[in-house]
């Protein structure tokens, strides 16, 4: 359900000031949200600086060197460190990115980043991804099949592989799915558009069989309908993709087959 | 779905924190004015039951929704109206699954807020 209010465990207060690296002249400032979970204390906000003559020009290059030269208990994810794993999303300056692609020189004035929004965090910018990962398989991102398996691969024409084109490079970051305000009132039955962006992808795999059963199973109004057209999604997304079209493309195959 | 133990885990900050792109404040605009727009009609249905009881009724609705008051809030509800008409076409354009670029949807954005203003002034105009 809709509350605008956060809880009051999770109420954010001022943290501390970190010291700023000595000899620096081209200093930028990071505010960034911690949690720990051992110390029973809420939520607060510390005040970084970093070097910018000495650091990459990512906010994951920043946040990593906060993390080896001033703070080692600053607790974030990340892997690739190109755009591809997806580990590494958060929300800075106000929306949802994934640190490693996005520059500082991005952002006006001090750099603002919060773990993805109305998520359980386990720790600092680490959010519980739990409920959003058994959505995405509820959804079975699998290729279901009836006809006996073909001696080689599954045969698909080019064409059918270009409607594939703008959903398969979904790297599940979340962003998109933690941008929705529906996602955040109804998270609990919605699937948000990251699960059902890959839904389309194997409704409209030609090489599917399932896709009857898939369309009965999105046939709800809390998983599918609760899309309201928000757009926060295809803004926010990391890659470029377009969840919203995919959801509506969804809607208007539930109609076509109703029809 | 999955069953955790979130222990005390706090939520993360959501509404505080995003910075709500204008189509996202268009949407919340689309709910506002749909649900805002029970106030005229509440309004309407005033001055039609007033005039069904007696003309002293008549008198006494008519003074309150002809006052600075009330025209304010008729003016709030076409304008609600408006906005809520344009919008509505547009959600039947994506309903059709058109629009959904994001430089469109920026154009739509105005083109919505600015069509609303436009019929706003000229049915004001037209019943003048």
């Amino acid at each position: 359900m809709v509350q605008l209010t956060l809880p009051r465990n999770s109420t954010i207060r001022t943290g501390k000031t970190w010291p700023k690296p000595e000899g620096a002249t081209n200093l930028r400032t990071f505010r960034i949200y911690r949690w720990n979970p051992d110390d029973g204390e809420n939520p607060r906000v510390d005040t970084y600086f970093v070097d910018l003559d000495r650091c990459g020009p990512m906010v994951l290059d920043a946040l990593i060197m906060i993390k080896n030269e001033v703070d080692p208990t600053l607790t974030f994810r990340r892997s690739c460190r190109e755009g591809i794993c997806g580990s590494c999303a958060m929300n800075i300056d106000g929306a949802n990115r994934l640190a490693c692609i996005f520059g500082m020189d991005e952002v006006k004035g001090e750099v603002r980043i919060y773990p993805l929004p109305h998520m359980p965090v386990v720790k600092d910018l680490v959010p519980d991804l739990t409920h959003f990962y058994a959505q995405h398989a509820s959804i079975k991102p699998w290729l279901e099949t009836r006809t006996n398996t073909p001696l080689k691969e599954w045969r698909q024409s080019e064409g059918d592989r270009e409607k594939l084109d703008g959903l398969y490079e979904c790297v599940m970051c979340a962003c998109c799915s933690t941008a929705c305000p529906s996602y955040w009132w109804n998270g609990d039955r919605y699937l948000g558009p990251a699960a059902l962006l890959h839904a389309y992808r194997w409704i409209i795999d030609s090489r599917d069989e399932a896709t009857g059963e898939r369309l009965d199973d999105l046939h709800d109004p809390f998983k599918l309908y609760r899309c309201h057209t928000i757009m926060n999604c295809t803004k926010t997304c990391p890659k470029g993709l377009n969840p919203a079209k995919a959801i509506a493309e969804i809607k208007k195959l539930m109609v076509e087959r109703a029809l | 779905m999955a069953d955790v133990n979130r222990g005390n885990r706090p939520l993360s900050p959501h509404l505080q924190i995003y910075r709500l792109p204008l189509t996202g404040k268009l949407s919340i605009l689309h709910r506002i004015t749909g649900v805002g727009m029970t106030l005229g009609a509440i309004m309407v249905v005033w001055r039609l039951i007033a005039g069904a009881i007696s003309p002293e009724a008549s008198a006494v609705a008519d003074a309150w929704l002809t006052s600075w008051l009330g025209n304010l809030i008729w003016l709030g509800c076409l304008w609600a109206l408006m906005y809520h008409a344009c919008n509505g076409i547009r959600h039947l354009i994506w309903d059709v699954g058109h629009g959904f670029d994001l430089e469109v949807t920026e154009k739509a954005n105005y083109a919505v807020l600015g069509g609303s203003v436009v019929l706003t002034l000229l049915t004001l105009l037209a019943v003048r």
